[in-house]
């Protein structure tokens, strides 16, 4: 059977996103990998390269190129395929957006390698790294939003040539997700554009570090939804349509969407619970605020286990579990985002623990956060991706997706999940332990508390570092796999994007929830409820401001 | 909107528990006085040495019941790198940062907070125990990151 195909002047800029996304995946697991081993004792490093260079390149590579490139090119793969061809102009705004997205990363990633700058993917003031890095930081954000205005053009001009009409679910979701991320970029784009570039060349001689930290945050959580709601597209959108099932309602699952838009921007606060600087009762307000995400996250686990007992009653699935059965397990493009999910609920509710105004005091910058990040970004996002990139490079270069390379999938799909299962079980452990995060190999000067950390079975480096191993020969695995689908699997126009259908007892979507301005508007207002003031004291009432620093 | 029965079951059963939830931490927050660390009491970075009480950093006995524990941090050493408090007593952490930002983190406590140029941070905390403690810098600041950190020794009062 031959699969609906796209426009073939689509292919390849959806495919230079998802290259650059996996050079990004090399060069991380390899830096990752290292720190493991060196935070393990097991190896030092060479003179010529510091611990928290390839610290900063892990997080750089893996946390934001990676994960940003891969999903611009499922976003164009998928508009193409839902809404028809880009327009040669809307294409042609879409490289412009990659070329400077990509000149910027180049600019950072040198100044990282060369370690001008190690400062971390958090690049906290007042640390002070080379002008290039910021400038390069600044492209990167500013392509990003040329890319985002290629997709919008392409949504909107669907919506016009189809008056009256639904759109597609899948543009739907892109057009909300880049609205959230230009929304939280604009928080880093300040402090970046008025505070590091000026400080960097000289220009400004002292910053205010506590505002330049609230843009940071302001930006840094609803990142993570950028990361996430991607991953949510593949669960709502695609892997219905790869079990068998059906979407289980397309209002729910653009309502949920909008709930996160909602929710996720006016919550910074909540990382910096244990930071002077801001009065009590705005953390505490951004606190309940963080938590209202829990109920799109509660909207989504319902849809998706929901479309999974359809799915499997309608293959004849009886009682309660019975659908389980009955489900592709060894099909690698559902397994790998099935155990994602898995991965999903220890994650969410570390989440809630890190949010909780008290709680955070226990694990807040421990190894216990490293952890929580890496069942959340690492698994969930990250082997979600790896799910849909087995049928999205099949798709994409005309290839198959063979038995050999399904099991290859799985066996890929066992590494990373064993190894971020050992891994993060001892990060948390440590953590709990009072290990801290971004720390080199160190005893304390063999200090016994600290000693402890090298013993036992789950709270201990060596642990860290074995499930580190067996995570990098995932990542290996998963190279060879995206190299072997891109150039030597047999040619083939039988893969498809899969898209899932809407139930037929589904109700008819409400116009409201497609009327932007509305939800955006809502989105500001509660900003500005949560930011106005404590911003505003923070630049009437400044502390004496900083002067920059290169401490490494 | 029509939302599936069962749907709402699981949603208002969700939603309940976060409210509940939320209500827990706000009567341990505003009501117990269970907050994190915090203040916004300012300090200019470049005076650190000479401002009051950090010209003379260490501790403090306040009262009978209370002492007081005023810290610097730098790269990559807190000062003074060794005290002696006494067990039982309510100790009262004040730590400010002369460059970039550090933490004051004593491992094995919920003492743990974020040391911004600028501000003083404080932290109360009580021991329960006497022994020493191990106190480290968890916010990456540089170089010799790792090697941050000092000690706390809790006495018989
Ligand atoms: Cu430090």
């Amino acid at each position: 059977m031959k699969a609906e195909r796209i426009s073939s002047r689509d292919i390849p800029i959806s495919l230079s996103h998802i290259y650059i996304g996996f050079t990004a995946v090399f060069l991380g697991a390899i830096f990752g990998i290292l720190q493991g081993l060196v935070r393990g004792g097991i190896i030092t490093l060479p003179s010529w390269i510091s611990y928290y260079e390839i610290l900063t390149a892990h997080g750089v590579l893996l946390a934001l190129v990676f994960t940003t490139y891969f999903i611009f090119g499922y976003f164009y793969a998928g508009n193409s395929r839902t809404m028809g061809p880009m327009t040669p102009s809307e294409r042609k705004i879409g490289w412009v957006g990659f070329w400077t997205m990509t000149l910027g990363t180049a600019m950072a990633a040198a100044m990282i390698l060369t370690g001008q700058a190690s400062v971390l993917y958090t690049f906290y003031l007042p640390l002070k790294a080379s002008p290039i890095f910021y400038i390069g930081l600044a492209l990167f954000v500013v392509g990003s939003w040329i890319e985002g205005a290629a997709m919008f053009m392409q949504y909107f001009r669907w919506r016009k040539e189809h008056p009256g009409e639904k759109t597609p679910l899948f543009g739907f979701m892109v057009t909300a997700t880049n609205i959230l991320w230009i929304i939280a970029t604009i928080g880093v784009a300040i402090t970046v554009l008025f505070q590091m570039i000026p400080l960097s060349l000289g220009w400004i001689q002292t910053v205010n570090v506590e505002l330049s930290r609230t843009f940071f945050w302001y930006f840094g959580h609803p990142l993570v939804y950028f990361w996430l709601l991607p991953a949510y597209m593949i669960w709502y959108v695609n892997v219905p349509k790869l079990i068998g099932g059906k979407i289980f309602s397309d209002s729910l699952a653009r309502l949920a969407f909008l709930l996160f838009i909602v929710f996720s921007m006016p919550v910074g606060f909540h990382h910096q619970l244990t930071e002077p600087g801001v009065q009590e009762g705005w953390k505490f307000l951004q606190v309940i605020l963080t938590f209202m995400v829990v109920i799109p996250s509660l909207m989504t686990a319902f849809a998706l286990f929901a479309t999974f007992e359809q799915a499997g009653q309608a293959k004849g699935a009886k009682g309660i579990f019975g659908w389980v059965k009955v489900l592709p397990w060894g099909d690698v493009r559902f397994l790998a985002a099935f155990l994602a999910m898995l991965f999903f609920i220890p994650g969410g509710i570390g989440g809630l623990i890190n949010a909780s105004y008290q709680l955070d005091s226990m694990v807040h910058n421990t190894l216990w956060v490293v952890g929580h990040f890496h069942i959340t970004v690492g698994t969930p996002v990250g082997m979600t991706f790896f799910a849909a990139t087995y049928w999205l490079l099949p798709y994409l270069t005309g290839r198959k997706l063979t038995p050999f390379m399904n099991r290859m999938g799985i066996l890929q799909t066992i590494f990373w999940s064993v190894g971020m299962l050992i891994m993060s079980i001892a990060m948390h452990t440590l953590g709990l332990e009072g290990a801290p995060r971004r720390t080199a190999f160190t005893t304390y000067n063999n200090n016994p508390v600290a000693q402890q950390w090298f013993e036992g079975f789950f709270g201990n480096y060596a642990t860290l570092a074995v499930g580190g191993t067996i995570l990098f020969i995932g990542a290996m695995l998963m190279i060879y796999n995206v190299i072997h689908l891109s150039f030597f699997a047999p040619k083939s126009e039988e893969e498809e994007f899969p898209l899932g259908e809407e139930n037929e007892e589904a109700m008819v979507t409400p116009r409201f929830l497609e009327n932007w301005k509305l939800w955006i508007t809502v989105s500001v207002v509660l900003i500005l409820v949560a930011y106005t003031i404590p911003v505003v004291d923070l630049i009437v009432n400044s502390a004496p401001e900083s002067i920059g620093y290169k401490t490494w | 909107m029509h939302i599936h029965r069962y749907e709402k079951i699981w949603l208002t059963f969700g939603i309940s528990a976060l409210v509940l939830f939320l209500i827990v931490l706000g009567f341990t927050a505003f009501a117990q006085g269970h907050t994190p660390a915090g203040g916004l009491q300012t300090i200019d970075p470049k005076l650190v040495d000479q401002t009051p009480p950090f010209d003379n950093p260490g501790v403090k006995k306040v009262d009978e019941n209370r002492y007081e524990v005023n810290l610097v941090a730098q790269v990559f050493s807190f000062k003074p790198n060794k005290v002696q408090v006494p067990v039982g007593k309510e100790i009262v952490f004040n730590v400010t940062t002369k460059d970039v930002v550090h933490s004051f983190t004593i491992v094995g406590t919920n003492v743990n907070m974020m040391l911004i140029p600028g501000y003083i941070n404080t932290a109360k905390y009580t021991f329960d125990k006497p022994g020493k403690y191990l106190v480290l810098c968890n916010e990456y600041c540089g170089a010799g990151h790792q090697l941050m950190q000092m000690e706390i020794e809790v006495i018989e009062g």
